[in-house]
């Protein structure tokens, strides 16, 4: 009970502050925008060509527009010492770490679920055919991104060049969820709908979001106290 | 196992190869204030985030009223006011007061922040933002931070560092308040005359180690830097 309550503090004082600053969120956004904006001018596709490359742009646009925001997740605690203060509180690593995941988490699919309307009209695209199914997909896709981030944004928190670091250490190891992600948000783009081989894709970021978790929660107490 | 407050037992830290903390063993019986004194790189801040569980120990055992820092029912009795305030600017003096009370389980949060808002002179700003506060109103409220929960164990690292007169004298009353209560306090400080008036025992760091582990004498009390002098720190 009191673990649940703890994630819950953590999730409103990230949010309440971010809501507050904007900053992570209006960078992020305006990234995701711009680079949507400058793809269109660039490839001017056709139908077919969008349904082809939609999974892969919306996808790499969502990764790095979301690393804008993940980059701040512990670096929000930096100014005055304020880890110290969560550390010496008495609630779990694990708390703190899924509280700031969950904060990261609504952030992200936030700017996801503004920019593809975006998309939509910058490509001409339809992309409601299949809206449930593909809001699936972008919650399974964000939570591994959130999961991934957030705990290599503790790692790398007290890291003087971390704005390079944290890209670096986690599009790697993101490479699986992104490549399931892309492999099924095109075919649902185009109206196909979720069956058949696309499920091996959501497979694939049900089980990288169960692993993950799982080996955030077990490590986040040695990553920040040692 | 000793019923000691707080138990140090053959401590060591390592950055690298580099030994912070050499073999640092004492104990601070309940209800006793230890001032932990020693020149700038000596070690006591390394200690004393050991001490409250920031970091652990790379060989040696600390045990709090019994138990490891990291235990949960350990931080809750724990107090620590460190460098930094531990208070996040976006927020205001209550949101911020209200966050810890709620980390801490404390049963009415916002009652418990309005009380030391009052009694830190801060209510009347209660809603405003803390990057909008003074120096002094800031460590005031780090201050309400640090008691808010009613520890019974306060780490304290340079706590009059950089105090305004009022911060200081809240401070203090807070301190000698809490240790008439029973409370066990260990603070490092370079402000030996603040310092000494309230501590009852003394640990002296050098490089390291323990030089010197014993109660406050009234030489000390009469002269801040005869211990140092004694060590040959002058």
């Amino acid at each position: 009970m009191d673990f649940a309550r703890h994630v819950g503090v953590i999730f409103g004082k990230d949010l309440h502050a971010e809501l507050r600053s904007k900053e992570a969120i209006n960078a992020s956004l305006s990234f995701a925008l711009v680079i949507l904006l400058l793809f269109s001018f660039a490839f001017d596709p056709t139908a077919d060509e969008t349904r082809d490359i939609a999974g892969g742009l919306l996808w790499i646009v969502f990764a790095f527009a979301g690393t804008l925001i993940l980059n701040r997740s512990f670096v929000r605690e930096l100014p005055n010492d304020c880890l110290d203060g969560l550390i010496a509180a008495p609630i779990s690593s694990a708390a703190l770490f899924l509280g700031k995941a969950l904060a990261n988490f609504v952030l992200v699919l936030a700017v996801e679920l503004i920019s593809l309307p975006i998309f939509g009209i910058f490509y001409n695209v339809r992309w409601t055919q299949q809206w449930w199914s593909l809001l699936l997909v972008m919650v399974l896709a964000t939570w591994a991104l959130t999961v991934i981030g957030t705990i290599f944004s503790a790692l790398t928190v007290n890291l003087r060049i971390r704005e390079l670091m944290l890209p670096i250490l986690v599009y790697p190891i993101m490479i699986p969820a992104l490549l399931g992600a892309m492999e099924v948000t095109g075919p649902l783009i185009a109206g196909k709908p979720l069956e058949g081989d696309l499920l091996m894709g959501l497979r694939l970021l049900v089980g990288f979001d169960i692993i993950f978790t799982a080996l955030s929660v077990w490590l986040v107490e040695t990553i920040l106290v040692g | 196992m000793s019923d000691a407050a707080v138990n140090c037992a053959g401590v060591w830290k390592f950055y690298g190869d580099y030994p912070a903390l050499r073999n640092i063993s004492f104990e601070v019986p309940a209800g006793r204030c230890l001032a932990l004194i020693g020149r700038n790189g000596a070690g006591k801040t390394t200690l004393l985030r050991i001490l409250a569980g920031f970091s652990r120990p790379g060989k040696g055992d600390i045990r709090i009223l019994g138990n490891s820092p990291r235990e949960t029912a350990t931080r809750h009795r724990i107090g620590f006011l460190g460098h930094g305030i531990s208070i996040y600017d976006e927020l205001s003096a209550l949101e911020n007061l209200r966050l810890y009370a709620r980390l801490y389980n404390l049963a009415q949060p916002e009652k418990s922040a309005m009380e030391w808002l009052e009694r830190t002179g801060l209510v009347h700003v209660k809603d405003s933002l803390v990057r909008e506060f003074s120096r002094g109103m800031r460590q005031r409220l780090a201050v309400a931070r640090a008691f808010l929960h009613g520890p019974t164990v306060m780490l304290l690292d340079e706590p009059f560092t950089a105090l305004d007169d009022r911060a200081i004298a809240l401070l203090q009353s807070l301190l000698a308040d809490a240790l008439s209560r029973g409370s066990t306090i260990v603070m490092s400080t370079h402000q030996l005359r603040e310092a000494l008036e309230l501590a009852t025992d003394v640990v002296l760091i050098q490089r390291g180690t323990v030089a010197h582990h014993g109660p406050r004498t009234p030489e000390m009390l009469a002269d801040a830097g005869w211990l140092y002098r004694q060590y040959g720190e002058a």
